[in-house]
């Protein structure tokens, strides 16, 4: 299988600052808005080199997503940043009303999402918010899988025109796809060709999925590994045409199991070609502190889980 | 000199129109649609920069009101389409299946004047902050107004824009609350004990003025006032007292008709006591 090498591991929420930096220089209309996080979420580049340009809003999400959309209908194009929870559940009828059914130009970026966060615990590890964004009509919903792509992402979503919801991590993660890609939404995107089994995966698990791919290659099983890195539109011509070809699927993701990847991926398949699918996912549970890796591992979201749910899903062919 | 007779007499109009539609709707909110009709025509018709026929979302070039208590459409509509953003026939088809008139302010059906849905309260001064921000980053002289209800200030969201536009400056900003005492389930003091609603704005730093929001010249007169404040570092705020359902005799000071229109009977009551001004829709 095709070899993917981690240049040094870096945090994808720093992708997005620098993302976020670079888009801001080319598009004077960008504005920045921070709760009160502004280093944690990496706009820190971006305030120090456009003070103008950024906006503190205190501790207050809710005002936060509601000016946001005000400075879109100006004319700006805000992007918001706060912990994933606090731009998602806290503020969820903000985001429907003044974002989604408004049709306002906000991106909300989306930082420490996920189990991967770490010793901070279960009110911070968001695995419910792909649910929520996933539900508004006409958002755009992307969860990139390393630094590299996250910046990419950033840089994509800056230039299209509506509601974007860009979800990544906070810890330190392999990065290792091009630093010079260019992400385009909607797109998935193929890492490793196989013929016996898919694992579709999205965010930090797709280093994940491409290592149990390594171990079932040692099996002689043939692992074919996309990365959804867009969940909302879901290139649903790549998921299908995948599934048709290796007839058993697996699907990975750093998210509880209502509403996430898995539901989605089985249901365009059940509505497109009935396969096998095994699931990779927080469960119906809440998280807890530990490391990002103890956390991956106690979870079921580490590659030994993932390859083995690619045999199981195979065994049901 | 914006003439109080003429206002007069489109408030007038207004509230038929309001009385008209929701009878015709067999829904909608009249109560607060009649206790906020005169301060919102003087603000269409004597103190606002707009024009319907160069209107576009982004506000350049012009003021700009978000309607922040959103079940507030029969007064809003009315003043829409008596101001020329549309035709006055269109008020006929408010809430029915098909119309650009739903039952709260939307932008997907294109409804020319609307700059922002509305309808969950307390959102709306978020909103107008950031249009407020918009303007002063474009360095555009145009100004933002905004309307809630009395009960719409026990959102906590209403006190983070609040404490946000004092401290950002926001000096174009002027917001205006239907002081009427009323909300869905009773007296706004019993329901949540609002309390002292000038000091908490004076507090959280807003220039704050109080007037009766049913006499013109009074209303005229905390417009200017609120008006004179901008562009001294701080935004201002108009509490506008008023009487829930006022105009009509058997509507008035009651928060039974927040959300209930009107039967037939009642209609033809309630039209007896408004003289039919401009022409009904």
């Amino acid at each position: 299988m095709k070899k993917y090498t981690d240049t040094g591991k870096k945090d994808t929420r720093s992708g997005f600052g620098a993302g976020l930096l670079e888009a801001g220089r080319k598009n004077p209309d960008i504005v920045a808005l921070a709760a009160d996080l502004v280093g944690s979420v990496k706009m820190d580049a971006f305030a120090k080199e456009f003070p103008e340009r950024f906006v503190q809003c205190g501790i207050a999400e809710a005002n936060m997503i509601g000016t946001a959309a005000g400075l879109a209908i100006a004319g700006k194009v805000p992007f918001v940043g706060s912990f994933a929870e606090f731009v998602t559940g806290r503020v969820y009828d903000q985001i429907r009303q003044e974002v989604a059914y408004g049709h306002t130009n906000v991106k909300i970026a989306s930082s420490h999402a996920g189990i991967t966060l770490g010793e901070d615990g279960a009110t911070h590890q968001t695995m419910e918010d792909i649910a929520l964004m996933r539900a508004l009509p006409g958002m755009v919903v992307i969860n990139p899988c390393d630094y590299n792509q996250c910046k990419a992402a950033t840089l994509a979503i800056a230039e299209y025109n509506g509601p974007v919801y860009l979800r990544y991590g906070r810890p330190s993660m392999p990065n290792f796809t091009p630093e010079d890609q260019v992400f385009e939404i909607g797109k998935a995107i193929t890492f490793n060709e196989g013929t016996d089994v898919t694992i579709f995966a999205t965010g930090h698990l797709v280093w994940e999925s491409l290592g149990a791919a390594e171990i079932l290659e040692a099996e002689g099983v043939s692992a074919e590994v996309i990365d959804i890195a867009t969940l909302k539109p879901l290139d649903v011509e790549a998921v299908v045409a995948s599934a048709r070809k290796t007839g058993a699927v697996v699907c990975a993701e750093e998210h509880n199991m209502c509403g996430g990847l898995g539901e989605l991926i089985a249901g365009v398949l059940a509505s497109h070609v009935p396969t096998p699918v095994e699931y990779i996912n927080g469960g119906d549970r809440f998280g807890q502190s530990g490391t990002p890796a103890q956390l991956l591992k106690a979870y079921g979201m580490d590659a030994e889980h993932i390859a083995e749910a690619a045999r199981k899903a195979i065994s049901r062919k | 000199m914006t003439n109080i007779q003429e206002l007069q007499r489109i408030s007038t109009q207004v509230r038929r129109d309001i009385i008209r539609m929701v009878t015709n709707a067999k829904s909608g909110h009249p109560g607060g649609s009649m206790s906020s009709a005169d301060f919102l025509t003087a603000l269409y018709f004597g103190v606002m920069k707009h024009d319907p026929a160069t209107w576009t979302r982004s506000g350049k070039g012009q003021d700009v009101f978000i309607l922040s208590a959103g079940h507030l459409t029969p007064v809003y509509y009315s003043l829409l389409s008596r101001a020329g953003y549309f035709p006055t026939e269109e008020l006929a088809t408010f809430r029915l299946y098909g119309t650009r008139l739903q039952g709260h302010p939307c932008v997907e059906t294109g409804l020319p004047g609307i700059f922002q849905a509305s309808g969950s309260l307390g959102q709306g001064l978020s909103a107008a902050a950031g249009l407020a921000l918009g303007k002063k980053m474009d360095k555009e002289p145009e100004k933002v107004y905004v309307m809630m209800g009395d009960g719409e200030c026990e959102e906590g969201q209403i006190w983070e824009a609040a404490m946000f536009a004092a401290n950002q400056k926001l000096d174009n900003l002027i917001a205006m609350v239907d002081w009427n005492g009323q909300q869905i389930d009773g007296k706004v003091d019993d329901v949540a004990g609002l309390g002292d609603l000038e000091a908490k704005w004076k507090a959280f730093g807003w220039e704050t003025i109080t007037a009766d929001g049913h006499d013109f010249t009074a209303i005229l007169d905390a417009y200017a006032k609120a008006q004179e404040a901008c562009g001294k570092g701080r935004p201002a705020v108009i509490l506008f007292k008023s009487d829930m359902g006022h105009g009509v005799d058997f509507m008035a000071g009651t928060n039974e008709w927040h959300g209930k229109p009107t039967s037939p009977e009642q209609r033809d009551k309630a039209l007896s006591q408004l003289e039919e001004t401009l022409g009904d829709f």
